[in-house]
Order: C-alpha cells, then sequence, then structure tokens
C-alpha cells in the first residue's frame, strides 16, 4: 500500500494505493491521524488507486470519520471508489456514513 | 509455504488441478498470499473477476478472524487453507489449531445505526456470511477449528 498527503486549502487529500488489509491498514489509520495532529479535520479519500479493502480497511475509515466529526464540521468524504470495493463498503452498510464522489476535484469541491 | 496439489484426470479433459493445500504461517503479513492462493483457485475454477474478489475477502476476512480469535495473536500457528474446485461451486476450508471459535459470540453488526454507535467488531464474519453461498464453523475441541465456506459460481 502506498499513501501520499496533500494539503489544500480547505482540506487534506490522502491518495490510498494498492491494498488495504489487517497488515496495512494501521499505515492508513496513521496517515488520517498525522492530518488530525496537523489541526486539519477535512479530508478527501483519493481510493482511485485502491485495488482491495478488507474490513480492516472499512474500520480505518469509521474511526477516522468518528474522529474527524468531533471537530467544528470536520468529514472525510471518499472520491473515485473503485466498483468492487464500493460493493463491500455497502454490504457492511457504511455508504450512508461518508458522502461519495464520482472523482476527486468533485470532492474537494465540496468543502 | 507448503503447497500440495492432487491433480485429477478428467474424461477426455487435460489434467486439471481440482483439489489443492497450502500451509501458511498465521500472521497479517501473509493476507495477500492466503487471497491470491484462493483467488488462483477461483479464476482456475472458471469464476469472473466479480466472484474471484468476493473469494479473496472472504479468505481474507476468515484468515483475519482466526488470527485475532483462534490464536489471539500472530506467529502462535498455521492456517491451512484447502481449495476444490467443482464444476459449478468453489469450497475453502481452513483448518487452524487455535482456541475454540464460536461464531455465536460474535453479535450481527446493527448496519443501520449511526457513526458513534456503529460497532467495529462482527463485521468479519459477517461478510463473510454475506458473500459466500455457505458458512460452516466447526470446533474440534483440543484439534482447532475447522471452517469451510463454498462459493457457487454465477448462474450454477
Amino acid at each position: 500500500m502506498e499513501i501520499t498527503t496533500q494539503r489544500y486549502k480547505h482540506c487534506d487529500l490522502i491518495g490510498v494505493k494498492g491494498r488495504v488489509d489487517s497488515y496495512t491498514a494501521p499505515q492508513l489509520n496513521e496517515a488520517i491521524e498525522a492530518v488530525n495532529k496537523a489541526g486539519r479535520y477535512k479530508i478527501v479519500l483519493d481510493l482511485s488507486g485502491l485495488e482491495y479493502m478488507s474490513s480492516a480497511g472499512f474500520r480505518a475509515l469509521l474511526v477516522g470519520q468518528r474522529n474527524c466529526r468531533r471537530y467544528n464540521r470536520g468529514e472525510i468524504v471518499l472520491a473515485a471508489v473503485p466498483k468492487r470495493i464500493y460493493e463491500a463498503i455497502e454490504l457492511t452498510g457504511f455508504t450512508p456514513l461518508f458522502k461519495i464522489f464520482d472523482n476527486v476535484t468533485a470532492a474537494v469541491g465540496s468543502f | 509455504m507448503i503447497e500440495a496439489a492432487s491433480c485429477l484426470q478428467g474424461l477426455g479433459r487435460p489434467l486439471a488441478i481440482q483439489m489443492r493445500t497450502a500451509i501458511f504461517q498465521a500472521s497479517y503479513k501473509y493476507l495477500e498470499d492466503m487471497r491470491q492462493f484462493a483467488a488462483q483457485a477461483a479464476k482456475d475454477a472458471g469464476m469472473d473477476d466479480a466472484e474471484v474478489y468476493v473469494v479473496k475477502l472472504a479468505v481474507d476476512e476468515a484468515c483475519t478472524n482466526i488470527i485475532e480469535h483462534a490464536y489471539g495473536v500472530e506467529n502462535e500457528g498455521e492456517i491451512e487453507c484447502t481449495c476444490d474446485a467443482e464444476d459449478d461451486r468453489l469450497t475453502v476450508i481452513l483448518r487452524d489449531h487455535g482456541k475454540p471459535f464460536d461464531p455465536s459470540s460474535v453479535t450481527e453488526p446493527d448496519l443501520s445505526s449511526g457513526l458513534e454507535k456503529r460497532p467495529l467488531g462482527g463485521l468479519g464474519v459477517y461478510l463473510m456470511r454475506q458473500l459466500m453461498d455457505e458458512v460452516r464453523f466447526e470446533s474440534r475441541g483440543e484439534a482447532g477449528n475447522l471452517l469451510t465456506m463454498v462459493k457457487h459460481k454465477r448462474g450454477k
């Protein structure tokens, strides 16, 4: 898995590439926490390069969303979710907990 | 990884690998190897990309569960994975030598609850049951656990 973080004016963009499972999910947790530690709670997760995500990744998203929402108008939104991963997120009933955008531009523009 | 494959001669068909077994150290870093092993069996069984992804996810959730609940920690034992491809289905059998796992101890997650009340646990077993057509847990006492998952091929 490969994670990159970019700071924008109104939000931070975290790109997640490759595979997120119980082995790699802690890195996703850490990346979200690092943004929060910088006092920033509006995050776009660019999942366009994601090949695979297990429930360990979904839990990382849930924990991150809880932490971000605790702060004024903080939120994690998802962008460019690959079909198979979207279907699994939907099975776990997580889709109502996240705004999902077709592409990164729309997601960044939502903040 | 120790791998053994039994080859069966089909009637008029080329040699086809029907059943294969591999043993993995019960560690998260081998989850990708476990997924690939099951994915190859699913592909060889003629499953499409969506079905292969489902098998990978179910096997990952099952193996993660074995490490977390049967062994409690990583590197406490092994996971033996057997994949059996038939014309209409793929059967995946996972064996461990950990503590007896009682699936009824896992509460089904309430998928309608809000963000704060949404449980973090129980998703793995829930997903396995949603993704596969059959999921059977058997505790063999001190000998560990046996998990059988079956996925029917589309339209079969």
